[in-house]
Protein backbone atom coordinates (compact mmCIF):
# COMPACT_ATOMS: atom_id res chain seq x y z
CA UNK A 1 0.00 0.00 0.00
CA UNK A 2 2.74 2.41 0.96
CA UNK A 3 4.45 1.58 -2.28
CA UNK A 4 1.33 2.52 -4.26
CA UNK A 5 1.08 5.89 -2.54
CA UNK A 6 4.75 6.49 -3.25
CA UNK A 7 4.27 5.85 -6.95
CA UNK A 8 1.20 8.06 -6.96
CA UNK A 9 2.89 11.02 -5.29
CA UNK A 10 6.05 10.56 -7.32
CA UNK A 11 4.19 10.64 -10.63
CA UNK A 12 2.29 13.77 -9.63
CA UNK A 13 5.13 15.92 -8.38
CA UNK A 14 8.52 14.54 -9.32
CA UNK A 15 7.93 12.88 -12.68
CA UNK A 16 5.28 15.36 -13.68
CA UNK A 17 4.13 14.70 -17.26
CA UNK A 18 4.35 18.34 -18.30
CA UNK A 19 7.26 19.73 -16.35
CA UNK A 20 9.60 16.77 -16.47
CA UNK A 21 8.71 15.13 -19.80
CA UNK A 22 6.74 17.73 -21.76
CA UNK A 23 4.05 15.22 -22.62
CA UNK A 24 0.73 16.50 -23.88
CA UNK A 25 2.15 19.95 -24.55
CA UNK A 26 0.05 20.50 -27.67
CA UNK A 27 -3.31 20.39 -25.93
CA UNK A 28 -1.75 21.94 -22.84
CA UNK A 29 -0.90 25.07 -24.83
CA UNK A 30 -4.03 25.08 -26.95
CA UNK A 31 -6.71 24.52 -24.30
CA UNK A 32 -5.25 26.45 -21.35
CA UNK A 33 -6.88 29.78 -22.13
CA UNK A 34 -9.56 29.54 -19.43
CA UNK A 35 -9.68 27.62 -16.16
CA UNK A 36 -13.06 26.08 -16.91
CA UNK A 37 -12.20 24.32 -20.14
CA UNK A 38 -8.81 23.26 -18.88
CA UNK A 39 -10.52 21.70 -15.86
CA UNK A 40 -12.69 19.64 -18.25
CA UNK A 41 -9.74 18.46 -20.28
CA UNK A 42 -7.72 17.74 -17.15
CA UNK A 43 -10.43 15.52 -15.67
CA UNK A 44 -10.81 13.69 -18.98
CA UNK A 45 -7.06 13.02 -19.05
CA UNK A 46 -7.06 11.64 -15.48
CA UNK A 47 -9.97 9.42 -16.44
CA UNK A 48 -8.47 8.06 -19.65
CA UNK A 49 -4.98 7.57 -18.18
CA UNK A 50 -6.49 5.71 -15.24
CA UNK A 51 -8.10 3.27 -17.67
CA UNK A 52 -5.61 2.89 -20.49
CA UNK A 53 -2.44 2.42 -18.44
CA UNK A 54 -3.70 -0.70 -16.59
CA UNK A 55 -5.25 -2.12 -19.78
CA UNK A 56 -2.01 -1.60 -21.67
CA UNK A 57 -0.17 -3.11 -18.72
CA UNK A 58 -2.19 -6.32 -19.01
CA UNK A 59 -1.73 -6.43 -22.78
CA UNK A 60 1.97 -5.85 -22.42
CA UNK A 61 2.35 -8.50 -19.74
CA UNK A 62 0.19 -11.24 -21.22
CA UNK A 63 0.63 -10.69 -24.95
CA UNK A 64 3.67 -8.67 -25.92
CA UNK A 65 6.81 -9.15 -23.83
CA UNK A 66 9.24 -11.95 -24.52
CA UNK A 67 7.81 -15.23 -23.23
CA UNK A 68 4.47 -13.63 -22.39
CA UNK A 69 2.48 -16.12 -24.40
CA UNK A 70 3.43 -19.16 -22.28
CA UNK A 71 -0.05 -19.13 -20.73
CA UNK A 72 -1.40 -20.32 -24.08
CA UNK A 73 1.14 -23.04 -24.62
CA UNK A 74 4.73 -23.57 -23.47
CA UNK A 75 5.81 -23.84 -27.09
CA UNK A 76 5.36 -20.09 -27.47
CA UNK A 77 7.96 -19.28 -24.82
CA UNK A 78 10.43 -17.63 -27.20
CA UNK A 79 7.95 -15.45 -29.08
CA UNK A 80 8.72 -11.76 -28.56
CA UNK A 81 6.07 -9.42 -29.88
CA UNK A 82 7.28 -6.29 -28.14
CA UNK A 83 7.97 -4.55 -31.46
CA UNK A 84 4.18 -4.45 -31.89
CA UNK A 85 3.67 -2.47 -28.70
CA UNK A 86 3.33 0.97 -30.36
CA UNK A 87 0.54 -0.10 -32.65
CA UNK A 88 -1.20 -2.12 -29.92
CA UNK A 89 -1.07 0.74 -27.41
CA UNK A 90 -2.37 3.32 -29.83
CA UNK A 91 -5.17 0.98 -30.90
CA UNK A 92 -6.12 0.38 -27.27
CA UNK A 93 -6.08 4.10 -26.55
CA UNK A 94 -8.16 5.02 -29.59
CA UNK A 95 -10.75 2.33 -28.88
CA UNK A 96 -10.81 3.00 -25.12
CA UNK A 97 -11.43 6.68 -25.75
CA UNK A 98 -14.26 5.79 -28.09
CA UNK A 99 -15.69 3.35 -25.55
CA UNK A 100 -15.42 5.78 -22.65
CA UNK A 101 -17.13 8.40 -24.77
CA UNK A 102 -20.05 6.08 -25.51
CA UNK A 103 -20.40 4.92 -21.90
CA UNK A 104 -20.40 8.48 -20.57
CA UNK A 105 -22.89 9.57 -23.19
CA UNK A 106 -25.23 6.76 -22.17
CA UNK A 107 -24.99 7.04 -18.41
CA UNK A 108 -24.20 10.63 -17.62
CA UNK A 109 -25.32 13.16 -20.24
CA UNK A 110 -24.29 16.02 -17.93
CA UNK A 111 -20.70 14.76 -17.70
CA UNK A 112 -20.76 14.07 -21.43
CA UNK A 113 -21.71 17.61 -22.29
CA UNK A 114 -18.79 18.93 -20.25
CA UNK A 115 -16.18 16.31 -21.23
CA UNK A 116 -17.54 15.25 -24.61
CA UNK A 117 -15.64 17.59 -26.90
CA UNK A 118 -12.36 16.82 -25.20
CA UNK A 119 -12.45 13.05 -25.47
CA UNK A 120 -11.60 12.74 -29.19
CA UNK A 121 -8.74 15.21 -28.63
CA UNK A 122 -7.31 12.91 -26.03
CA UNK A 123 -6.72 9.99 -28.40
CA UNK A 124 -3.80 11.90 -29.88
CA UNK A 125 -2.60 13.47 -26.63
CA UNK A 126 1.01 12.40 -26.13
CA UNK A 127 0.50 12.19 -22.38
CA UNK A 128 -1.73 9.16 -22.80
CA UNK A 129 0.56 7.18 -25.08
CA UNK A 130 3.51 8.44 -23.06
CA UNK A 131 1.94 7.04 -19.90
CA UNK A 132 1.70 3.60 -21.46
CA UNK A 133 5.22 3.73 -22.84
CA UNK A 134 6.72 4.83 -19.52
CA UNK A 135 4.76 2.08 -17.81
CA UNK A 136 6.34 -0.41 -20.22
CA UNK A 137 9.82 1.03 -19.77
CA UNK A 138 9.72 1.14 -15.97
CA UNK A 139 8.39 -2.40 -15.64
CA UNK A 140 5.91 -1.98 -12.82
CA UNK A 141 5.33 -5.12 -10.79
CA UNK A 142 1.54 -5.29 -10.67
CA UNK A 143 -1.64 -3.88 -12.16
CA UNK A 144 -2.22 -1.89 -8.99
CA UNK A 145 1.15 -0.13 -9.38
CA UNK A 146 0.44 0.61 -13.03
CA UNK A 147 -2.99 2.02 -12.16
CA UNK A 148 -1.59 4.23 -9.45
CA UNK A 149 1.08 5.46 -11.87
CA UNK A 150 -1.60 6.19 -14.50
CA UNK A 151 -3.84 8.08 -12.11
CA UNK A 152 -0.92 9.98 -10.59
CA UNK A 153 0.35 11.12 -13.99
CA UNK A 154 -3.16 12.22 -14.86
CA UNK A 155 -3.50 14.25 -11.68
CA UNK A 156 -0.09 15.83 -12.29
CA UNK A 157 -1.16 16.85 -15.78
CA UNK A 158 -4.44 18.18 -14.40
CA UNK A 159 -2.61 20.34 -11.83
CA UNK A 160 -0.28 21.71 -14.46
CA UNK A 161 -2.98 22.70 -16.94
CA UNK A 162 -5.26 24.27 -14.33
CA UNK A 163 -2.30 26.19 -12.91
CA UNK A 164 -1.21 27.61 -16.23
CA UNK A 165 -4.80 28.46 -17.17
CA UNK A 166 -5.21 30.47 -13.99
CA UNK A 167 -1.97 32.34 -14.67
CA UNK A 168 -2.94 32.99 -18.29
CA UNK A 169 -6.29 34.44 -17.23
CA UNK A 170 -4.48 36.95 -15.03
CA UNK A 171 -1.64 37.73 -17.38
CA UNK A 172 -4.04 38.96 -20.03
CA UNK A 173 -4.17 42.22 -18.10
CA UNK A 174 -0.42 42.60 -17.80
CA UNK A 175 1.85 44.54 -20.04
CA UNK A 176 3.80 41.77 -21.77
CA UNK A 177 6.21 42.81 -24.56
CA UNK A 178 4.26 42.49 -27.83
CA UNK A 179 6.37 39.77 -29.48
CA UNK A 180 6.09 37.61 -26.37
CA UNK A 181 2.31 37.84 -26.12
CA UNK A 182 0.37 34.61 -26.22
CA UNK A 183 2.61 31.68 -27.00
CA UNK A 184 5.99 33.09 -25.99
CA UNK A 185 5.06 34.09 -22.47
CA UNK A 186 3.20 30.82 -21.94
CA UNK A 187 6.38 28.90 -22.69
CA UNK A 188 8.41 30.99 -20.29
CA UNK A 189 5.82 30.72 -17.51
CA UNK A 190 5.69 26.96 -17.98
CA UNK A 191 9.46 26.89 -17.67
CA UNK A 192 9.30 28.87 -14.44
CA UNK A 193 6.57 26.58 -13.09
CA UNK A 194 8.79 23.66 -14.01
CA UNK A 195 11.64 25.15 -11.97
CA UNK A 196 9.23 25.54 -9.06
CA UNK A 197 8.16 21.92 -9.39
CA UNK A 198 11.78 20.84 -9.34
CA UNK A 199 11.91 21.71 -5.68
CA UNK A 200 9.93 18.52 -5.11
CA UNK A 201 12.88 16.50 -6.38
CA UNK A 202 14.44 16.51 -2.95
CA UNK A 203 11.65 14.35 -1.57
CA UNK A 204 12.91 10.84 -0.98
CA UNK A 205 10.29 8.21 -1.70
CA UNK B 1 -6.25 21.18 -59.06
CA UNK B 2 -5.22 21.64 -62.67
CA UNK B 3 -3.70 18.84 -64.61
CA UNK B 4 -1.07 21.02 -66.25
CA UNK B 5 2.31 19.53 -65.69
CA UNK B 6 4.34 21.89 -63.62
CA UNK B 7 8.04 21.52 -63.10
CA UNK B 8 9.10 19.66 -59.98
CA UNK B 9 10.54 22.71 -58.30
CA UNK B 10 8.20 25.43 -59.50
CA UNK B 11 7.84 28.54 -57.38
CA UNK B 12 4.79 27.08 -55.65
CA UNK B 13 6.56 23.88 -54.71
CA UNK B 14 9.60 25.75 -53.49
CA UNK B 15 7.30 27.75 -51.27
CA UNK B 16 5.92 24.54 -49.77
CA UNK B 17 9.43 23.56 -48.88
CA UNK B 18 10.61 26.88 -47.49
CA UNK B 19 7.76 28.60 -45.60
CA UNK B 20 7.70 26.01 -42.80
CA UNK B 21 11.28 26.97 -42.01
CA UNK B 22 10.28 30.45 -40.87
CA UNK B 23 6.84 31.96 -41.41
CA UNK B 24 4.88 28.78 -40.79
CA UNK B 25 7.30 27.01 -38.54
CA UNK B 26 5.53 24.01 -37.00
CA UNK B 27 6.87 24.64 -33.52
CA UNK B 28 6.97 28.38 -33.05
CA UNK B 29 3.96 29.36 -35.17
CA UNK B 30 1.66 26.39 -35.69
CA UNK B 31 2.42 25.06 -32.16
CA UNK B 32 2.54 21.43 -33.25
CA UNK B 33 4.78 18.68 -31.98
CA UNK B 34 6.12 20.46 -28.93
CA UNK B 35 5.96 17.36 -26.77
CA UNK B 36 8.84 15.49 -28.26
CA UNK B 37 10.68 18.60 -29.37
CA UNK B 38 11.65 19.71 -25.90
CA UNK B 39 12.60 16.47 -24.26
CA UNK B 40 15.26 15.37 -26.73
CA UNK B 41 17.20 18.62 -26.90
CA UNK B 42 19.70 18.16 -24.08
CA UNK B 43 22.38 17.17 -26.61
CA UNK B 44 22.77 17.83 -30.32
CA UNK B 45 23.12 14.22 -31.36
CA UNK B 46 19.77 12.85 -30.14
CA UNK B 47 18.06 16.02 -31.36
CA UNK B 48 19.48 15.45 -34.82
CA UNK B 49 18.48 11.78 -34.85
CA UNK B 50 14.99 12.73 -33.70
CA UNK B 51 14.69 15.36 -36.45
CA UNK B 52 15.75 12.86 -39.10
CA UNK B 53 13.31 10.24 -37.78
CA UNK B 54 10.43 12.69 -37.84
CA UNK B 55 11.40 13.74 -41.34
CA UNK B 56 11.36 10.14 -42.56
CA UNK B 57 7.97 9.42 -40.98
CA UNK B 58 6.40 12.67 -42.10
CA UNK B 59 7.63 12.59 -45.70
CA UNK B 60 6.79 8.93 -46.31
CA UNK B 61 3.51 9.20 -44.40
CA UNK B 62 2.45 12.30 -46.32
CA UNK B 63 3.10 10.52 -49.62
CA UNK B 64 1.19 7.40 -48.53
CA UNK B 65 -1.81 9.31 -47.23
CA UNK B 66 -1.82 11.53 -50.27
CA UNK B 67 -1.73 8.50 -52.58
CA UNK B 68 -4.55 6.87 -50.63
CA UNK B 69 -6.57 10.04 -50.16
CA UNK B 70 -9.30 9.11 -52.63
CA UNK B 71 -9.89 5.68 -51.11
CA UNK B 72 -10.01 6.71 -47.43
CA UNK B 73 -13.57 7.23 -46.20
CA UNK B 74 -13.70 10.45 -44.14
CA UNK B 75 -15.24 8.73 -41.11
CA UNK B 76 -12.39 6.31 -40.57
CA UNK B 77 -9.55 8.58 -41.64
CA UNK B 78 -8.14 9.04 -38.13
CA UNK B 79 -7.73 5.29 -37.67
CA UNK B 80 -6.16 4.93 -41.11
CA UNK B 81 -3.76 7.77 -40.37
CA UNK B 82 -2.83 6.29 -37.01
CA UNK B 83 -2.15 2.89 -38.57
CA UNK B 84 0.08 4.44 -41.24
CA UNK B 85 1.99 6.48 -38.65
CA UNK B 86 2.31 3.63 -36.17
CA UNK B 87 3.70 1.24 -38.79
CA UNK B 88 6.22 3.82 -40.01
CA UNK B 89 7.29 4.58 -36.45
CA UNK B 90 7.80 0.88 -35.73
CA UNK B 91 10.09 0.74 -38.77
CA UNK B 92 12.04 3.80 -37.63
CA UNK B 93 12.33 2.41 -34.10
CA UNK B 94 13.70 -0.91 -35.34
CA UNK B 95 16.20 0.85 -37.61
CA UNK B 96 17.39 3.08 -34.76
CA UNK B 97 17.74 0.09 -32.44
CA UNK B 98 19.77 -1.74 -35.07
CA UNK B 99 22.16 1.04 -36.08
CA UNK B 100 22.41 3.66 -33.33
CA UNK B 101 21.47 1.69 -30.23
CA UNK B 102 22.91 4.16 -27.70
CA UNK B 103 20.96 7.10 -29.06
CA UNK B 104 17.83 5.00 -29.33
CA UNK B 105 18.21 4.27 -25.60
CA UNK B 106 18.60 7.99 -24.86
CA UNK B 107 15.50 8.86 -26.86
CA UNK B 108 13.63 6.15 -24.89
CA UNK B 109 9.89 6.59 -25.20
CA UNK B 110 10.14 9.61 -27.45
CA UNK B 111 10.59 7.55 -30.60
CA UNK B 112 7.25 5.90 -29.84
CA UNK B 113 5.77 9.27 -29.16
CA UNK B 114 6.35 10.30 -32.78
CA UNK B 115 3.01 8.49 -33.27
CA UNK B 116 1.15 11.12 -31.32
CA UNK B 117 3.33 13.97 -32.55
CA UNK B 118 0.73 16.49 -33.63
CA UNK B 119 2.88 17.69 -36.55
CA UNK B 120 2.29 14.42 -38.33
CA UNK B 121 -1.46 14.19 -37.80
CA UNK B 122 -1.74 17.92 -38.43
CA UNK B 123 0.03 17.78 -41.78
CA UNK B 124 -1.90 14.68 -42.85
CA UNK B 125 -5.17 16.44 -42.10
CA UNK B 126 -4.27 19.87 -43.39
CA UNK B 127 -2.26 18.98 -46.45
CA UNK B 128 -1.86 15.37 -47.53
CA UNK B 129 -5.60 14.63 -47.55
CA UNK B 130 -6.19 17.24 -50.25
CA UNK B 131 -3.03 17.33 -52.32
CA UNK B 132 -1.03 15.19 -54.73
CA UNK B 133 1.86 13.02 -53.55
CA UNK B 134 4.74 15.20 -54.80
CA UNK B 135 3.61 18.45 -53.13
CA UNK B 136 2.72 16.37 -50.09
CA UNK B 137 6.26 14.99 -50.03
CA UNK B 138 7.74 18.49 -50.21
CA UNK B 139 5.37 19.69 -47.52
CA UNK B 140 6.46 16.80 -45.32
CA UNK B 141 10.16 17.51 -45.84
CA UNK B 142 9.63 21.24 -45.31
CA UNK B 143 7.69 20.90 -42.08
CA UNK B 144 10.01 18.29 -40.68
CA UNK B 145 12.94 20.56 -41.54
CA UNK B 146 11.27 23.47 -39.75
CA UNK B 147 10.77 21.22 -36.74
CA UNK B 148 14.34 19.96 -36.93
CA UNK B 149 15.70 23.49 -37.24
CA UNK B 150 14.17 24.54 -33.90
CA UNK B 151 15.27 21.27 -32.30
CA UNK B 152 18.84 21.84 -33.40
CA UNK B 153 18.91 25.50 -32.32
CA UNK B 154 17.59 24.59 -28.87
CA UNK B 155 19.93 21.64 -28.55
CA UNK B 156 22.90 23.78 -29.66
CA UNK B 157 22.40 26.29 -26.87
CA UNK B 158 21.53 23.70 -24.24
CA UNK B 159 24.53 21.52 -25.01
CA UNK B 160 26.95 24.44 -25.37
CA UNK B 161 26.02 26.12 -22.10
CA UNK B 162 24.89 23.03 -20.23
CA UNK B 163 27.78 20.68 -20.81
CA UNK B 164 30.34 22.81 -22.69
CA UNK B 165 30.35 20.37 -25.60
CA UNK B 166 28.92 20.24 -29.13
CA UNK B 167 28.09 16.90 -30.74
CA UNK B 168 29.92 15.31 -27.80
CA UNK B 169 33.21 17.19 -28.43
CA UNK B 170 34.57 19.68 -25.91
CA UNK B 171 34.41 23.17 -27.39
CA UNK B 172 34.91 25.37 -24.36
CA UNK B 173 38.68 25.49 -23.76
CA UNK B 174 40.04 24.08 -20.51
CA UNK B 175 41.52 27.51 -19.72
CA UNK B 176 38.05 28.94 -19.19
CA UNK B 177 37.36 26.41 -16.47
CA UNK B 178 40.65 27.26 -14.79
CA UNK B 179 39.51 30.88 -14.66
CA UNK B 180 36.41 29.78 -12.82
CA UNK B 181 33.93 29.28 -15.68
CA UNK B 182 31.31 26.67 -14.81
CA UNK B 183 28.87 24.77 -16.98
CA UNK B 184 25.35 25.91 -16.27
CA UNK B 185 23.63 22.86 -14.83
CA UNK B 186 20.23 24.48 -15.17
CA UNK B 187 20.46 24.27 -18.97
CA UNK B 188 20.36 20.48 -18.83
CA UNK B 189 17.19 20.42 -16.76
CA UNK B 190 13.83 20.28 -18.54
CA UNK B 191 12.45 23.75 -17.68
CA UNK B 192 15.23 25.52 -19.58
CA UNK B 193 14.08 23.93 -22.84
CA UNK B 194 10.77 25.74 -22.46
CA UNK B 195 12.46 29.01 -21.70
CA UNK B 196 14.87 28.68 -24.65
CA UNK B 197 11.93 28.02 -26.99
CA UNK B 198 10.13 31.01 -25.47
CA UNK B 199 13.14 33.18 -26.27
CA UNK B 200 13.34 31.84 -29.83
CA UNK B 201 9.68 32.78 -30.29
CA UNK B 202 10.42 36.21 -28.89
CA UNK B 203 13.31 36.80 -31.28
CA UNK B 204 11.40 35.50 -34.28
CA UNK B 205 8.33 37.60 -33.58
CA UNK B 206 10.23 40.78 -32.93
CA UNK B 207 11.90 40.37 -36.33
CA UNK B 208 8.63 39.68 -38.12
CA UNK B 209 5.91 41.92 -36.74
CA UNK B 210 3.15 40.15 -38.67
CA UNK B 211 3.44 37.16 -36.40
CA UNK B 212 2.64 39.02 -33.19
CA UNK B 213 -0.58 37.81 -31.56
CA UNK B 214 -2.73 40.81 -30.72
CA UNK B 215 -4.78 40.00 -27.69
Amino acid sequence: MENLINIFVKSIFIDNMIFAYFLGMCSYLAVSKTVKTSMGLGIAVVFVLGITVPVDYLINKYLLTAGALTWISPALADVDLSFLSFIMFIAVIASMVQLVEMVIEKFSPALYSSLGIFLPLIAVNCAILGGSLFMQEREYASVAEATSFGLGSGVGWFLAIVGIAAIREKIRYSNVPAPLKGLGITFIITGLMGIAFMSFMGIKL
Amino acid sequence: MSNNRESLFSAKNRKLLLTPLSKENPITIQVLGICSALAVTVKLQPAFVMAVSVMAVLAVGNVLISALRKTIAPRIRIIVQLVVIASLVILVDQVLKAFVYDISKQLSVFVGLIITNCIIMGRFEAFAMSNKPWPAFLDGIGNAAGYGLILIIVAFFRELFGSGTLWGYKVIPQGFYEFGYKDNGLMILPPMALIVVGIIIWVQRSKDKELIEDK
